[in-house]
């Protein structure tokens, strides 16, 4: 596969990088959420 | 078994322990069925490039699943025994579960309007995950619906129990209703024997579904202890 076939996707490119990257957002998004408040919580503690 | 496991202390360590493993599992399958699935996996017959979705979308759903078998665990756990850690597993778990279910039926839409020539149907499978979904956010906003968080847990963990009804609906509801979403590929045991897909292609599936499931339970490991600080401070602050 070159480059064009792979962003191509014979046609389907919207549809299939459209559902990885909408997933990639999300999964990313839930994980950095739990980390940032997780972080912020645990500086919250230490400072008491 | 169940008790040993009650103290937030005993948890805190296990996570320590885990939270390495899974999150080099995680980074190691995703990093490699993201490549199988995008590049290496051959391009259906038929579907040509749109099958890559399902990559992300069948994991997706056993995700959701997944993780409503284990808040609906969680929650019995909570009622009978009162257990600290399933009351907290559980209010770390349902916004994750509902992600998971928010992408699975996303994904199956971006599917859909490619190969059915429509983004939704009323079928019994995808009204079912639909189901799911709206269980989800039910759920959720009953947690922090009361002014005392113990009663939104055991009204959320009620609603959880009472929704597991909804999982046998969405794993039969293929071979029950006539839908157009096609019967399950794998996960009878003929299947297993005989999967319907090609090794070539259940071999990405089944990196993703791994690979997904470390990710979500790293996800959970940190949203609960996130959860346990947040209660000790709580504490703290209702104390002075």
């Amino acid at each position: 596969m070159n480059a064009g076939d792979i962003l191509g996707m014979n046609g389907y490119a919207l549809y299939v990088w459209g559902a990885y990257g909408l997933g990639f957002v999300v999964y990313v998004g839930v994980l950095v959420h739990a980390l940032v408040r997780y972080d912020r919580l645990k500086k919250r503690q230490s400072a008491k | 078994m169940i008790t040993r496991f009650a103290n937030p202390a005993r948890f805190e360590s296990l996570a320590k322990t885990l939270l390495p493993v899974l999150a080099a599992m995680a980074t190691v399958l995703l990093a490699f069925g993201l490549v199988d699935a995008l590049l290496l996996s051959p391009p259906d017959y038929q579907q040509s490039d749109a099958v890559r979705i399902m990559y992300i979308h069948v994991p997706s759903a056993w995700m959701a699943m997944f993780l409503y078998a284990c808040c609906g665990g969680a929650a019995l756990t909570f009622i009978v025994w009162k257990h600290t850690l399933a009351e907290l597993f559980l209010r770390a778990a349902l916004p994750v579960g509902a992600c998971a279910t928010a992408i699975c039926l996303v994904t199956g839409m971006l599917w859909g309007q490619p190969m059915w020539g429509t983004w939704w149907v009323w079928d019994a499978r995808l009204t079912s995950v639909l189901v799911l979904m709206f269980l989800y956010v039910a759920i959720i906003a009953l947690t922090g619906a009361f002014d005392r968080p113990e009663h939104g847990s055991i009204a959320a963990a009620w609603l959880t129990l009472i929704g597991l009804v909804n999982l046998p609906v969405i794993k039969y509801s293929v071979e029950w209703w006539n839908t157009l979403h096609q019967p399950s590929s794998l996960t009878s045991l003929n299947r297993m024997a005989n999967p319907a897909l090609s090794g070539e292609m259940l071999r990405p599936l089944l990196i993703m579904g791994l690979g997904l499931t470390c990710y979500l339970l790293v996800v959970v490991i940190v949203r609960m202890r996130a959860e346990i600080i947040a209660r000790r401070l709580n504490a703290s602050r209702v104390q002075a």
